[in-house]
């Protein structure tokens, strides 16, 4: 116990930690819970002296605005799509990875690269690949100069070129891009986080398993599976928590349209509403959207814990 | 069924490449593991007597040498076809399934002509947790079993499908004195019962000797003796044989013989005849000394530790190359010894005599 004469000392140590996480977090939080308080609340306004009435007129407005509903929307079928396909994914190319010895650690090393990328000059990576350049691409006058690799492929094996991204693609084809560019950046955290699972199983029950001639398909539903249960329940519940925050990866691809010219803003997510509203000034608006949009996390991933508490041994 | 091994040799490649030396981990070992019986493989750690316990099970493959499961060759074969049952040495059960579901395990993994309908498979489960005596835990989760519980779990489910051999390594190091008892005992009635051909790895001389129809003595990949435990016992092979088994363990002096006679130190302690003259270490079982006012064997008492029915004497001779001579008395003996020299006559059935370099054993005529 620290003598009590001395606990203004330890007060001084945390002051400066203390002093930034309050000006930093907490008061930003409950300004938030204010600001989504206050019926049409903008910044501007208030320092022009203006007052404001009580109210959910924040949330009233956020849940009718018909951009929203599209965001949410968005925001939701992503979150569906890529977090399993990534997590299943991950698991196998983990299990893969487990399992051989040569070459383990370059290709460790191969998968985590992703991780340690700018996820914007990713994205704009995976845009050139997607990518049709040319003029009045889509219209009648189109000029195509170039298409991107994957179109090229496509062609390579006899296919039709996809519009994929550009003038006048379709809502499908977007989300499409969208999902693969996901998975695919969301790939090495549980990569790794799914290796250091299956590396920390001990080997006697894959000896053990085999002593009792355990088919492969059913040693890595019964025993892998579970064993690794709990790191897959951690990569779930983060992967859906980053899910809802999706943005910049629309960003990467789409730029600051969140969509195709023709339709821009189609492809916009929660987290690109909630910057919208504050570009615009709605700061009301802005913190109501984005009180529910932590809700609906909250929501989802008491769903996971409660479901994994079923699920998850241990 | 039997189980024979031919030459079987194991060598492991050095983990320092510069270095480059091997590891011989068994060396040409050949025996026929007679059917329905219990095989105690002994030795210090690193003697490869574990490996060949995977060998046997597959899960290891010999670098040459030959196994045959009765009369089919399954050197081979891979672990998954060869239908053993195998106990870890720490069990190795399923830690997210109950003990029901750890038995039914290898049930459920079974093809073919041998796939059975659920109500079997849990009847067969049923009877082997009876045979083991844990019917009563089949809920629960290995994590909430002691030691000893785990244990027969873990046989229970080597058990279950019927192997044609069990395998079991180290199976008692994880418990304390008291189960360990119990639980070789245990052992040796589940074998008994089912008739399995049972192979079991430890380095406890005494649980080897106590349960075993015959046991492997190794050391450092080489096989040194087998046979009966009391005929391995009563007659070494060599002096590491000697030493290894026995609890209290061997005394062992260096002596000599001369004109087939054998001496300790200065005692002439018995006659050898047919031996030649030559330096030895003799080796005498703690049991091998009798209390007599003209023995030969002089020794000075440092320490006398009763216990009960025996008396433990602990003295001291000129030529024991142990730090001390300890002898098994009968209690009854105890006032005779005051003095604070003692002179023994020796067993000649307890005296082992082995040359001094090869540490083999010489034999000679016993009177």
């Amino acid at each position: 116990m620290v003598n009590e004469k001395h606990q203004w000392k330890a007060w001084i140590y945390l002051a400066p930690a203390l002093a930034l996480l309050l000006v930093f977090t907490v008061w930003p939080i409950i300004n938030t819970f204010r600001m989504s308080l206050l019926e049409g609340y903008s910044g501007l306004k208030a320092a022009a002296g203006e007052s404001f009435q009580l109210g959910f007129g924040n949330f009233e407005k956020v849940v009718k605005y018909r951009r929203f509903l599209a965001c949410l929307k968005n925001t939701v079928l992503l979150c569906i799509w890529t977090v399993p396909i990534s997590t299943l994914l991950a698991l196998l190319i983990a299990v893969a990875l487990n399992s051989i010895k040569p070459l383990q650690k370059a290709l460790q090393t191969i998968f985590f690269l992703p991780y340690v990328t700018n996820s914007i000059a990713i994205g704009m990576v995976f845009a050139a690949m997607f990518n049709i350049v040319g003029s009045f691409y889509g219209t009648e006058n189109e000029i195509v100069v170039t298409a991107g690799i994957i179109n090229n492929i496509i062609e390579f094996f006899g296919g039709e070129r996809v519009n994929w991204i550009n003038y006048g693609s379709t809502y499908t084809a977007n989300m499409a891009v969208m999902i693969v560019y996901i998975v695919w950046n969301a790939l090495p955290f549980k990569i790794l986080i799914l290796l250091g699972g299956l590396q920390a199983i001990n080997k006697q029950y894959y000896e053990a398993a085999k002593v009792d001639s355990t088919p492969r398909w059913r040693v890595f539903t019964r025993i892998t599976v579970p064993l690794v249960s709990p790191m897959l329940a951690y990569v779930i519940i983060t992967g859906f928590i980053g899910g809802f925050k999706e943005y910049t990866s629309i960003v990467g691809i789409f730029g600051e349209t969140m969509g195709p010219p023709n339709d821009a803003g189609r492809l916009n997510t929660m987290v690109g509403f909630i910057y919208d509203s504050l570009s615009n000034n709605s700061q009301g608006r802005a913190s109501a959207a984005a009180l529910i949009l932590f809700a609906i996390i909250l929501v989802v991933t008491l769903i996971n814990l409660w479901v994994s508490k079923k699920r998850v041994h241990y | 069924m039997k189980i024979v091994l031919q030459n079987l040799t194991k060598i492991f490649p050095s983990r320092n490449k510069k270095s480059g030396e091997e590891v011989v981990a068994v060396n040409d070992f050949t025996f026929e593991i007679p059917d329905g019986k219990l095989i105690g493989l002994l030795g210090p750690s690193g003697c490869g007597k574990s490996t060949t316990l995977y060998m046997i099970s597959g899960l290891q493959k010999p670098t040459s040498g030959k196994i045959f499961f009765g009369d089919d060759d399954v050197t081979q074969l891979s672990t998954e076809k060869r239908g053993i049952g195998l106990v870890f040495q720490n069990y190795a059960l399923y830690p997210h399934m109950t003990v029901l579901q750890n038995i039914l395990f290898p049930l459920q993994n079974l093809t073919g002509a041998d796939k059975m309908p659920k109500e079997k498979m849990i009847e067969r489960a049923h009877g082997a947790a009876r045979l083991v005596q844990i019917e009563e835990l089949l809920d629960r989760k290995p994590s909430e079993l002691s030691g000893g519980q785990q244990q027969r779990v873990a046989i229970a489910r080597a058990l279950v499908k019927m192997p044609r051999v069990l395998l079991l390594d180290e199976p008692l190091s994880n418990l304390d004195a008291r189960l360990r008892l119990q639980t070789r005992e245990e052992i040796r009635r589940i074998q008994k019962e089912t008739g399995i051909t049972t192979v079991f790895v430890t380095h406890d001389q005494e649980e080897a000797m106590s349960i075993s129809d015959m046991i492997v003595v190794m050391k450092l990949g080489v096989v040194q003796q087998i046979g009966k435990p009391q005929e391995v016992y009563d007659n070494p092979a060599n002096l590491f044989v000697a030493k290894f088994l026995g609890t209290p363990p061997i005394n062992v002096f260096s002596g000599r013989i001369e004109a087939e006679k054998l001496y300790i130190g200065d005692d002439c302690v018995m006659d050898v005849p047919g031996a030649e003259a030559q330096e030895v270490t003799v080796g005498i079982r703690p049991e091998g000394f009798v209390l007599s006012e003209n023995g030969p064997l002089k020794c000075h008492i440092s320490n006398i530790e009763v216990m009960g029915r025996d008396m433990s004497v602990v003295s001291t001779h000129p030529a024991s190359l142990n730090a001390s001579v300890r002898s098994i008395i009968d209690a009854d003996h105890m006032p005779g010894l005051q003095q604070e020299t003692v002179r023994y006559a020796i067993k000649p059935h307890k005296i082992f005599v082995f040359a001094k370099e090869t540490e083999e054993r010489i034999r000679f005529e016993v009177k």
